[in-house]
């Protein structure tokens, strides 16, 4: 059936089932790939998205209960990298292989949005559900809060201080 | 000083030099063509002579370096061009990076594993930017009519101080083409003082697409007309199909292709299984969940965690199989001892889990099968293929794409050889795609073992008698993989009378490499044990440690090589106890081994540990509530892997990275079989460490004058025995099993 989706602030419609999960809409047939499939279950985070602000597993919400919503994805989050998590990201240099780091980032960024200086506490309980297999958590968290430092140092409008331009980054 | 990477100089490698269309520099590195052939039967001579060289230059001064080796979250595809642009003096920061491909007429060791990548490719790569320096020196030279001699080069420019002239690399590049290219052999690289950009912290190459999503890895691979495949295996390893409703799967919505794939025995490629194919790879799942096959189990089927423990149990007490090694006289110096300790150590199974699921594309056309592959083997990737499919090598080309993690699960090849049946039998191109439930219950298990040691110490505390009977899997002299244990495993050469002694059963189950492969387990039985012998000795572990590395009995005469057996990688080399000693005086140091009191419940352990070239010494810091709650404080980690660490940023990584995989294996990880099949399927069941359990991980380095070795793997190891012996430091419990999920720390 006709299904359509407001993802990234564009509304597309595609023809799928309505229980297809959001993850697989958003993948194999919207062709946005930033967002992973890792266990299907909702137990490890690699699918994470934001609809209406709130970190979402993809995996496990059928497109029908999605229609309606603002879906984010990370290719919405800032398409330059440039939303404070991700600045964070790339200052500290936290991936490794880099396949949880989608599902990471949307869901720190969900936490700094409603917790905009979480504690170490505060960020192991908004973070557990994150699977990272190359356990690269001691810098997610470090970059979690240096994202809270920049976005207090930077306030923005909008999904979190995303909008800034920066200088043009070669890589 | 002669060292193992130095031993790797007789490559018969030879430069190929090209003027790119356009302008510009390429520069190639062969390997001999007659052994490109004996590799891989025939060469290429259509290949595009503008893929896959090393560098490139163009005239606008962009300087392009091809990784070649699987990226898999290491770092090597920023490392590897480190090294070409470090001895180039190309401004790194304007460096573009790209994947290669699988090209064995041009690349070496295109593989990720055993942490070779450093040793192997160390002097090698320097070598290609030395050799594309000294071409665009030599060009400017010739335009200037000055000495080489006289030029100097910085950040993509040579300069020549004494006329005050420079010229950019775009500029010389060329005319640097239609220099001679210099002999690799020879070519004078930088003294180590010289260096700029090895040994400083670099960043990820792929970072800025990592953190934007941009489709970089095996999963969001995409080709014009593929469909989505899964692949329905036997649970027990090696079924094979006997009936399947395949006619009614064909018939279910956006399913193009539904298949019975007959496969054959060996469990390392293509078994019996099932092929679905469609528009879509969910609705492939809603097919698959309609599936009915009824499977021949074959003879595995009656395999079970508790038959195996039950076995081991009944071999334990039996005469050991085989001898693996044995010094003096074990159990005279046991029958001496002053104190005489038992124990058995156990660990399970467990899989590699990465978290991208095992996937691969592939596209049969005109007799060629194009493939793109996270394989952290690719060239065995590209055989199997061949094998399976009936082709030749060099019909499969292999693209090489970034894996979501491999830990050793991709260096086995099953996947490759699925998609590539898949795609020749449908003609479109495949995408396969694993469930995380087909990844967990097909893996190549990290083997299970149980470990019978004896060990005694005289009246001085020091040990006389060491002994284990390891019970594994495998049939007659044969371990099964990664389930053996070598004769030099520590603390052989370390005490005088030692034996070694194994017992195999049967195994119907995958086994292969994962990250420290034999050491990730050993070191927990081994170093477990040896703490033991230290509180029998009455003495600071950690100071009991050093006195076992001091009582080193003289070396074997070295084995003959076989005759005429071909030159394989780096050469092993042995253990070098001042090496060890170094690390772990540091990080006695670091870690405030003795220095602290800590309240009951709190304690530190310590292990040290050798594997792929690295040395490795630990101390971890556990704190453990009267209810049994186990909480890992800190970890201090002290790392001897040379005299370089190439990249810091990313080393650091590694070394984190594996001390917290450590922990994980040991605090929860455990696959078990029953009916012949795993039992586990997803992270509900199969727990990974989360972010909350991570402790803060502090990472040293000793830098000795040795050649630089990896360090994907050997932090790991020692962090499994260290905290385990942090669990008996602070509670009095000795912990001989693992996962800790499953034993009891309660204490009064």
């Amino acid at each position: 059936m006709a299904i359509s989706l407001k993802v990234n602030g564009t509304v597309r419609t595609i023809d799928v089932p309505p229980e297809m999960p959001l993850l697989w809409a958003l993948r194999d047939e919207l062709d946005l790939k930033g967002t992973k499939y890792g266990c299907g279950v909702s137990r490890c985070g690699a699918c994470t998205v934001h609809v209406n602000g709130v970190a979402t597993r993809s995996c496990q919400t059928p497109v029908s209960r999605a229609q309606g919503a603002d879906i984010t994805t990370i290719e919405g989050l800032s398409p330059d990298g440039l939303h404070a998590v991700q600045k964070a990201w790339k200052e500290l240099d936290v991936p490794q292989c880099g396949y949880c780091q989608a599902g990471q980032i949307m869901a720190a960024a969900a936490l700094l949005s409603k917790t905009p200086k979480p504690t170490d506490a505060e960020i192991d309980t908004a973070m557990n559900t994150n699977l990272c297999r190359c356990a690269t958590y001691l810098r997610i968290k470090a970059a979690i809060h240096r994202a809270a430092d920049i976005k207090a140092s930077a306030p923005m409008t909008g999904t979190g201080g995303a909008n800034k331009p920066g200088s043009p980054d070669p890589r | 000083m002669t060292t193992q990477t130095e031993s790797q100089v007789t490559r018969r490698d030879f430069l190929r030099v090209s003027a790119l269309v356009g302008g510009g520099l390429m520069l190639a590195s062969y390997a001999d063509p007659l052994e490109a052939v004996e590799r891989i039967g025939a060469l290429n001579a259509a290949a595009d002579p503008t893929l896959n060289a090393y560098v490139r230059i163009t005239p606008d001064g962009i300087v392009t370096i091809i990784a070649q080796n699987p990226e898999i979250g290491q770092g090597i595809k920023t490392m590897l061009p480190m090294l070409i642009a470090e001895e180039l003096d190309a401004d790194w920061a304007t460096v573009r990076v790209e994947q290669g491909d699988l090209d064995s007429t041009k690349f070496r060791g295109q593989s990720a594993g055993g942490s070779t990548a450093t040793p192997t490719h160390y002097m090698p790569m320097r070598r290609v930017g030395a050799a594309a320096r000294a071409m665009l020196v030599g060009a400017a030279a010739k335009q200037w009519n000055v000495p080489a001699s006289e030029l100097e080069t910085d950040k993509g420019v040579v300069h020549h101080r004494a006329s005050k002239r420079s010229a950019t690399y775009g500029s010389l590049a060329t005319a640097a083409a239609t220099m001679p290219a210099p002999d690799l052999a020879t070519i004078p690289l930088k003294d180590p003082k010289q260096f700029k950009l090895i040994g400083t912290k670099q960043k990820t190459y792929d970072l800025k697409g990592i953190i934007t999503g941009k489709p970089m890895f095996g999963i969001d691979v995409t080709v014009p007309g593929m469909k989505y495949a899964s692949f329905v295996k036997c649970p027990v390893y090696g079924g094979k199909v006997k009936t399947a409703n395949v006619e009614a799967i064909k018939a279910m919505p956006g399913i193009t292709h539904a298949f019975v794939v007959p496969g054959g025995t060996a469990l390392t490629g293509l078994l019996g299984g099932v092929a679905i194919v469609g528009n879509n790879w969910w609705l492939v799942q809603q097919a698959r969940k309609k599936l009915i096959v009824t499977w021949d189990e074959g003879a595995t089927a009656s395999q079970s965690s508790a038959g195996f423990a039950a076995k081991a149990a009944e071999l334990s007490i039996l005469p050991p199989q085989r001898s693996l090694r044995k010094d003096g006289d074990p159990d005279a110096a046991l029958a001496n001892a002053a104190k005489v300790v038992k124990a058995a150590y156990v660990y399970p199974f467990i899989s590699h889990a990465p978290l991208e699921p095992q996937n691969c594309t592939a596209h049969f056309k005109d007799g060629v099968c194009e493939m793109w592959s996270t394989s952290q083997t690719p060239e065995g990737g590209r055989g199997l293929v061949a094998s399976t499919l009936g082709i030749k090598p060099e019909q499969v080309i292999v693209h090489m794409v970034r894996a979501g993690g491999g830990f050793g699960r991709r260096l086995s090849n099953d996947y490759m050889a699925e998609a590539a049946w898949i795609a020749k039998e449908t003609g479109v191109p495949v995408k396969l795609l694993w469930s995380r439930e087909d990844d967990m219950q097909h893996d190549f298990y990290r083997p299970g073992g149980f470990h019978y040691f004896t060990g005694g110490v005289d009246a001085n505390g020091k040990v006389v008698a060491f002994k284990d009977h390891f019970v594994s899997f495998g049939e007659g002299e044969r371990f099964a993989s990664s389930a053996d244990l070598g004769a030099t495993e520590f603390p052989a050469r370390y005490v005088p009378n030692l034996a070694f002694e194994s017992s195999v059963m049967p195994l119907g189950v995958p086994t292969g490499a994962l990250r420290a492969p034999r050491s990730n387990a050993l070191s927990f039985a081994f170093h477990g044990f040896i703490d033991e012998l230290a509180v029998a000795a009455g003495k600071d572990p950690l100071q009991f440690r050093i006195d076992l590395l001091n009582s080193e009995m003289p070396a074997p005469p070295p084995a003959p090589a076989p005759a005429g057996a071909p030159p394989r990688g780096p050469q092993p080399v042995g253990f070098d106890s001042a090496r060890m000693r170094g690390v772990l005086e540091q990080v006695r140091d670091v870690s405030g081994w003795g220095k602290t009191a800590l309240p009951k419940g709190t304690g530190m352990g310590v292990a040290f540990y050798f594997s792929h070239r690295g040395y490795f010494a630990e101390v971890v810091q556990a704190t453990v509530s009267k209810a049994g709650v186990l909480k890992v404080d800190k970890v201090w980690a002290v790392g001897d892997v040379g005299s370089e660490i190439i990249n810091p940023n990313h080393a650091e990584q590694q070394v984190q990275g594996a001390v917290i995989d450590g922990l994980s294996q040991a605090l929860a990880q455990e696959v078990t079989f029953a009916g012949g099949a795993a039992e586990q399927a997803n992270f509900n069941t199969y727990q990974l460490l989360r972010m909350r359990q991570a402790p803060p991980v502090e990472v040293h380095w000793r830098k000795t004058e040795f050649a630089p070795t990896g360090i994907g793997e050997p932090a790991l190891p020692p962090v499994i025995p260290a905290l385990v012996n942090a669990i008996y430091a602070a509670t009095g419990k000795r912990v001989r099993q693992i996962p800790l999920s499953k034993v009891d720390l309660r204490w009064t």
